[in-house]
């Protein structure tokens, strides 16, 4: 595992978007037109229809050839998004326009009451925690935040999370298990923050201790890859009861630019990497890692955050109801049996 | 009951094992220092060169002969083997790669398990070994980590895990080898509740998901010196901070002046340190 978030900066660059090199090293990329090239079709289309929509007075004719053209671009966007391959389906997962934390904060929870700092070095910007609603319960929300602008994303790092962002996150799901409140993570990150200032204060050690930790919490978790699902970093607050992945979302051990840089020699191979890891929301399923795809809008959840947002708030809530019949003692046993299993060997041999 | 020595020379006679990490030849270079020293002076000396102090790689079966009493070592789950739940293949398939590294390694995985005696001590004993794919973890190295806690725990035994692992969680099984972080870090969690004794040895390299799951979790953290242990890998860190790393970054020393290990301890050390400090843990 390498938590190469650089790299999958780097790689949210190769397509649609431009590239800048800013400070503290980090690569930025700026958004000119958030389009990726698969998607440029659809856009084509979109924008004729939006030429001949935008004419008064329309005739018989061209209305009857943007009623056409509409349902060809229906068609064209169900196709195109029903055939993406693993490498586009990463960049879908990145796309600069896809909800992230804060969208759904607000669209899906009645409120939120932000709770900072791990009370020992700081309070990470990449991962927000607080209490929240969820449709009249209490909840423990804990999720990665990427940032929509420059600000904000140097702020948070891209969604690269530091010691003290696991720390925070564990401190408060400690509090939710003391006063039985559900915990909901919602992932979203690149992978933990690859620094010199994470390393020196235990990025290892304190997303070990999460791991070991929530596996003993007595409330129902609930974990959702949202965007990426980077490695260790999304592992740190992805121990959960329930664990389920957005359909364009994707969760792997390593990105597949760390991947392809490694086994293929050169990040360019990312597609390859992709391709071969199987990190999609179906092989996660296949794979029996997660336990649920939430469907996403026609077309990906940046082209619809509202429809997004009101899918994932009906999925909470069922699967909230269906861990809150559980007493403790029979949630524990089930988390522990829900990754105990997870394994492919052989007891003796083949080889 | 196999040991692991008995299984060593069965395999010796079967196929040569050259010694990954440690070339061939009647002397060696010294990564520590660059002197030309006798390769038997650093075998007679528990791998440790003898000019410097460097810590070389040691082969699991001579950490056992190490560390554990004499012919103590019963292995458990000596012959299991991974599957390729991916079907994944980069230049190489993984199947292929597996049986390579079997061949060249004579171990099935990069982890071995049992239960042992450290000066008369009983204890579950575990390492993983940085010989067989970097010693990363993928689901055999999980599932036999998972299983040796278990049975700490059952047996009321502290267990000690030696880490050896470049790799961090194995690519090749993809999401699965990120799981057995899980799995295996839940598993010492109850061991933990049980009020087990675990003490996690790093040595060179232990790093990625290795470093953040079990080996990061010992109620005693000790390691051998200069060993480099981290989350990411130092030339990722490099590539992301644009900055030259400071000395000894990411070194046992680095990590015992911030606070995550407990003690270093040189090899030749090791056994009757880590014996008293079992001591310490038993009731
Ligand atoms: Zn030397």
């Amino acid at each position: 595992m390498a938590a190469n978030s650089l790299n999958s900066l780097q790689a949210a660059s190769m397509d649609g978007v431009n590239l800048g090199v800013l400070t503290a090293g980090m690569v930025v990329f700026m958004a000119v037109l958030h389009q990726l090239s698969f998607e440029k079709p659809l856009y084509e289309l979109e924008e004729r229809l939006l030429k001949l929509e935008s004419q008064p007075d329309p005739s018989p004719a061209e209305k009857e050839s943007m009623r056409r053209m509409r349902v060809e671009l229906t068609q064209m966007t169900r196709e195109r998004y029903s055939n993406l391959d693993p490498w586009q389906t990463v960049q879908v997962s990145r796309h600069p326009d896809r909800p992230q934390t804060p969208d759904y904060l607000e669209l899906v929870f009645d409120e939120f009451v932000e709770l900072h700092g791990d009370k020992a070095f700081g309070d990470d910007r990449a991962l927000i925690t607080g209490f929240a609603r969820l449709a009249g319960r209490k909840v423990m929300f804990v999720g990665h935040q990427k940032g929509r602008n420059l600000k904000e994303r140097t702020e948070c790092c891209y969604g690269c999370a530091h010691p003290e962002g696991y720390r925070k996150a564990m401190q408060k799901m400690e509090m939710a298990s003391r006063f039985g409140l559900p915990i909901i993570c919602l992932i979203d990150t690149p992978g933990a923050y690859p620094g010199i200032g994470a390393e020196e204060r235990g990025q290892a050690y304190n997303i070990a201790v999460n791991l070991r930790d929530m596996s003993t919490l007595e409330v129902p978790i609930i974990c959702v890859v949202i965007g990426e699902g980077g490695s260790g970093g999304a592992l740190g607050i992805g121990m959960g009861d329930h664990v389920a992945v957005l359909e364009f979302a994707y969760y792997s051990v390593i990105s597949p630019e760390g991947c392809a840089g490694i086994l293929w020699k050169s990040s360019r191979h990312a597609d390859k990497a992709a391709r071969a890891l199987r990190f999609t929301s179906k092989d996660l399923v296949e794979l029996g890692v997660v336990d649920e795809v939430v469907p996403e809008p026609l077309g990906g959840a940046h082209r619809d955050h509202f429809k997004m947002a009101t899918t994932l708030k009906s999925r909470l809530i069922e699967s909230l109801q269906g861990l809150e019949s559980l007493s403790s003692a029979q949630l524990l046993e089930r988390r522990y049996q829900r990754y105990r299993r997870i394994g492919v060997f052989h007891e003796n041999g083949p080889v | 009951m196999s040991t692991l020595e008995n299984t060593d020379t069965s395999a010796k006679s079967a196929v040569k094992r050259p010694k990954r990490g440690v070339p061939e030849g009647l002397w060696l270079r010294c990564d520590g220092c660059g002197a030309t020293v006798f390769r038997k002076q650093v075998e007679q000396n528990l791998n440790v060169c003898p000019e410097c102090e460097h810590h070389f790689y040691v082969p699991t079966s001579m950490r056992i002969r190490q560390l554990l009493d004499p012919d103590s070592f019963e292995e458990w789950y000596a012959e299991m083997s991974s599957g390729d739940p991916l079907g994944f293949a980069d230049r190489k398939p993984y199947k292929e790669r597996i049986i390579d590294e079997q061949k060249k390694t004579g171990m099935k995985d990069a982890c071995t398990v049992g239960r042992g005696y450290m000066r008369g001590r009983p204890l579950v004993f575990a390492t993983t070994d940085s010989a067989f794919i970097m010693g990363s973890m993928g689901s055999v190295v999980g599932e036999k980590l998972t299983r040796a806690v278990e049975k700490a725990t059952e047996l009321s035994l502290p267990l000690i895990i030696v880490s050896g692992s470049g790799g961090g969680a194995r690519m090749h099984e993809g999401i699965i080898s990120l799981m057995q972080m899980g799995k295996v870090s839940a598993a010492l969690a109850r061991f933990r509740r049980a009020n087990g004794l675990f003490i996690s040895v790093l040595t060179n390299p232990t790093m990625g998901g290795v470093a953040a799951s079990f080996a990061s979790l010992g109620d005693i953290i000790v390691a051998e010196p200069q060993a480099l242990v981290g989350f990411a890998g130092p030339r990722v860190v490099q590539a992301t901070c644009k900055i030259d790393l400071p000395e000894g970054f990411q070194t046992s020393e680095f990590l015992l002046k911030h606070g995550f290990v407990d003690r270093i301890i040189h090899r030749s050390e090791m056994r009757s340190e880590l014996a008293r400090l079992i001591d310490y843990g038993s009731r």
